[in-house]
């Protein structure tokens, strides 16, 4: 590997995980569906970033945009919906803790 | 509204900032222009429309479950800790000299010559994302309260 790219690989990399990490925690430990939405935002978030620094290492950062543009679109689209399906079950249930969801067991 | 959640919310959006910063700096000026505008400030509004229309949990709740709230941070660290341990120990060895590609590097000329197909499947997911709110959204008729 070239070192000067194998170096910014390396700091952009450990942001990434870093980002992977509490994402991955955040949407494991917590009981809130919100909470639960916003480690999926975060994990996405170090998905975005991977893809950039790839792009940026190989010289293709038109073919990155264009991927992180779409990315950000199904984003947007998945947010929407679960945002309305935690609305619907609070709307029904009169909570968004999970412990508490638990119709369907059984 | 739950300050708590609020202060998350906005937590994400000074993250997806920053990013766009990052993205920009690694010259990719239009991929940052989405980031800023559509992950800092529409996905914030969406998140803070969900929290505005659900309630907070009560005092009671709230202090019954302040031990457990902290304790669920503890293993974080150790989760940290393993993954740079193995980190250091594997050595990726992954070649990034590729040949330089012959792909465009002007993103419009990929979008809409390259990867149109992405541009029918973006324009399905939000037809997708559109009729699953319109029928979340439903209001029950009459007769089937």
């Amino acid at each position: 590997m070239n070192g000067d790219i194998g170096a910014i690989f390396w700091v952009f990399n450990i942001f990434v995980i870093l980002l992977s990490i509490a994402g991955a925690y955040c949407i494991l430990m917590t009981f809130n569906l919100i909470r639960t939405l916003l480690g999926l935002e975060i994990l996405i978030k170090a998905s975005t970033l991977l893809i950039i620094v790839a792009g940026y290492l190989t010289h293709q950062t038109g073919l990155a945009q264009a991927m992180v543009i779409t990315l950000i679109v199904i984003e947007v689209v998945i947010m929407v919906v679960a945002g309305g399906i935690i609305l619907s079950l609070f709307r029904h249930y009169k909570t968004i803790d999970t412990r508490q969801l638990n119709q369907l067991k059984g | 509204m739950a300050t708590r959640l609020i202060r998350a919310v906005v937590g994400l959006a000074l993250t997806s900032a920053v990013l766009s910063i990052i993205i920009f700096r690694l010259s990719s000026p239009l991929a940052a222009v989405f980031e800023l505008s559509v992950c800092s400030g529409l996905i914030s509004v969406i998140f803070l429309t969900t929290i505005s229309f659900t309630e907070r949990v009560s005092q009671e709740r709230l202090a019954s479950r302040k031990a457990e709230r902290f304790g669920r941070f503890w293993l974080l660290p150790f989760i940290i800790v393993i993954c740079g341990a193995i980190l250091s120990v594997i050595k990726f060895r992954i070649d990034f000299s590729l040949p330089r590609a012959i792909i465009d590097t002007d993103v419009r000329n990929i979008i809409w010559h390259l990867r149109h197909a992405d541009l029918l499947g973006q324009v399905l997911i939000l037809l997708a994302g559109a009729f699953a709110v319109v029928i979340l959204f439903k209001e029950p008729k009459k007769d089937e309260r």
